[in-house]
């Protein structure tokens, strides 16, 4: 019997979140004395390698389709088919936009309980306990299986990746096996520019409506690579169209975990609250000392970040060079 | 068109989470409840519909007779109808299984959820209805219109936009974007005067449906220490300790 793991890529290479799946995997396969299977569509030896190091036994790979082309229910049926000739006791799978447009198909055609937004590995093994993201992460809460088999959406950037050198092989995956009654045709793809998603950046520079006009998002774009992190914004700097919606971190945008966010010129709405509570360190910039922010944070700064972001910058700068 | 708008009841954003009973259960005590604000969205985009194209809007709902007062301000904000299923939501399949059996019995060509209820947030219940009744799901839609007999959606995905068609009937994960948040809906006083005489029917279900997982108990994350602050002549003091003390950079 297997652990079965969804790997997802993109633009070809893994995604971080995918690494966090195969360790969750290696951990749940060592405690249940059970192998794991990893399904990635890649043909990048690159790839497999790293899904090795995390832990996979072995690899199922499709490599004559891109995942981007392949419709949910689609690939649902895939992992489900993989799932029931592997016998796999359990599914992981990233908490993505993926993620959460496959995992209900797949639990009810596999007859198997369905745990999302799981942010740690299992508290009991027999029955399955595993300790979930709730109320926006006001609170967690705890899910007990009742049924033998699972599927389990893994939050990214919440357990963290743990290297176990395992040997793999590599098996063909069977692309005929996919079929879909339910027609959802992908007619067209619209993929933004920036670098890191940001619901896997370990690290988010996010800026709101102190920065006062969008030609002042320079510093927080150079911020933000400096430290290889995400660039995010609050919601009235989204619906004022100074930077893509796509970014609007927060109750009604998305939610996001990072082990850092920068929160700069923003005065921490408890809506906005909602989307970065999940986040390890806060750090608050705000020129007013008074800002409900603070009260949420690690760290903070009272000051104008038109002096502040360039000093960071500097400072950063500085202490890498050396 | 036969719009179903299904609704969750959730505390409201700014309400203090606290537990009771050894932390197994929600204390409601000062809690006022809400549409979820995903679904909220949905809402407004059906009667957005409605008034485009003419349709019947019937808001469905899973759980108990406390949640009366915010159906009917579903009602009062635009819903032809509302239902109440009668049994308590307790996990994400058995929400499902309860709508979808529902739907089965009354037609519907578009059927809207919030992506997912700020509360548990599982985001599980469009995609078991879908998967229940073997049709498309279109996932934290973004944007939807109707093209003749065919849907065309914009769905978020991970660092992008798709844009997919299908074919009716279709279960519709909204979110922001499917309408603008300041485009919400809020009740009338006509709207909640004729809100008093439109159908709130309750519905007992007809089998007994249990759930596949449990919720045992919950947990409130540690406090917050107190904020570190630093002073904005000493940025370096900053990155130091990003670095050396919190070691996230």
């Amino acid at each position: 019997m297997y652990i079965l793991i969804f790997a997802e890529t993109w633009n070809g290479k893994l995604k971080k979140s995918s690494f966090e799946a195969v360790s969750y995997g290696r951990n749940l396969a060592d405690k249940l004395n059970l192998k794991v299977a990893t399904i990635i569509f890649s043909n990048s030896d690159e790839n497999f390698k790293l899904i090795g190091k995390y832990g996979s036994n072995e690899i199922i790979k499709y490599e004559s389709i891109n995942l981007e082309d392949i419709e949910n229910d689609k690939l649902a049926n895939i992992i489900c088919k993989t799932a029931q000739n592997k016998e796999a006791k359990h599914i992981i799978i990233s908490n993505t936009n993926r993620g959460k447009s496959i995992c209900s198909k797949i639990a009810y055609d596999l007859k198997s309980s369905l745990i999302t937004n799981a942010i740690s590995l299992p508290t009991n093994h027999n029955p399955l306990t595993i300790k979930c993201k709730a109320f926006s992460s006001k609170a967690f809460s705890f899910y007990e299986s009742k049924l033998e088999n699972s599927v389990i959406t893994l939050l990214p950037n919440s357990i963290g990746c743990k290297p176990t050198e395992t040997s793999y092989s590599i098996l063909e995956g069977d692309l005929s096996i996919a079929n879909s009654s339910t027609e959802l045709k992908i007619l067209k793809e619209e993929k933004n520019t920036n670098e890191i998603s940001l619901t896997d950046a370990e690290r988010v520079v996010s800026a709101g409506r102190g920065l006062k006009s969008p030609e002042n998002w320079n510093m927080i774009e150079e911020l933000a690579n400096l430290i290889n992190g995400g660039t995010a914004c609050s919601k009235p700097v989204s619906d004022m169209g100074w930077r893509p919606h796509a970014e609007h971190v927060g109750q009604t945008g998305i939610a996001i975990n990072p082990d850092l966010y920068i929160a700069i010129g923003i005065s921490g709405a408890i809506q906005h609250l909602a989307g970065v509570s999940g986040s390890k360190k806060i750090v608050v910039i705000n020129t007013d000392p008074d800002a409900p922010f603070f009260k949420s944070a690690d760290y903070g700064i009272v000051g104008d970040a038109f002096e502040v972001v360039p000093k960071m910058i500097e400072e950063i700068k500085k202490t890498q060079d050396s | 068109m036969e719009i179903a708008v299904c609704i969750s009841v959730v505390p409201d954003t700014t309400s203090k989470i606290n537990f009771t009973e050894n932390n197994t259960k929600l204390d409601e005590s000062g809690i006022t409840y809400i549409i979820n604000p995903f679904d909220e969205f949905c809402l407004t985009k059906a009667i957005f519909i409605k008034e485009e194209i003419g349709a019947n809007i019937t808001v469905l709902n899973v759980g108990e007779a406390k949640n009366d007062p915010i159906l009917r301000k579903a009602l009062a904000i635009g819903a032809d109808k509302a239902v109440r299923i009668n049994s308590n939501s307790l996990d994400g399949i058995s929400t499902a299984k309860h709508i979808a059996n529902y739907i089965k019995k009354n037609n519907f060509d578009l059927i809207f959820c919030g992506k997912e209820s700020i509360d548990y947030n599982g985001g599980q219940v469009p995609g078991f209805i879908a998967a229940i009744l073997n049709i498309p799901l279109a996932n934290g839609c973004v944007g939807m219109n109707i093209e003749g007999e065919k849907i065309i959606t914009k769905n978020e995905i991970d660092n992008g936009i798709q844009i997919c068609e299908s074919t009716k009937p279709l279960v519709i994960a909204g979110q922001k974007g499917l309408v603008e948040e300041k485009e919400l809906k809020i009740p009338s006083m006509r709207g909640i005067m004729m809100a008093r005489s439109k159908p709130l029917d309750i519905v007992n279900p007809e089998e007994i449906i249990i759930n596949n997982i449990e919720l045992k108990n919950f947990e409130l994350p540690l406090e917050k220490t107190e904020c570190k602050m630093i002073d904005s002549e000493n940025v370096g003091e900053l990155i130091n300790l990003l670095r050396n003390e919190a070691k996230v950079l």
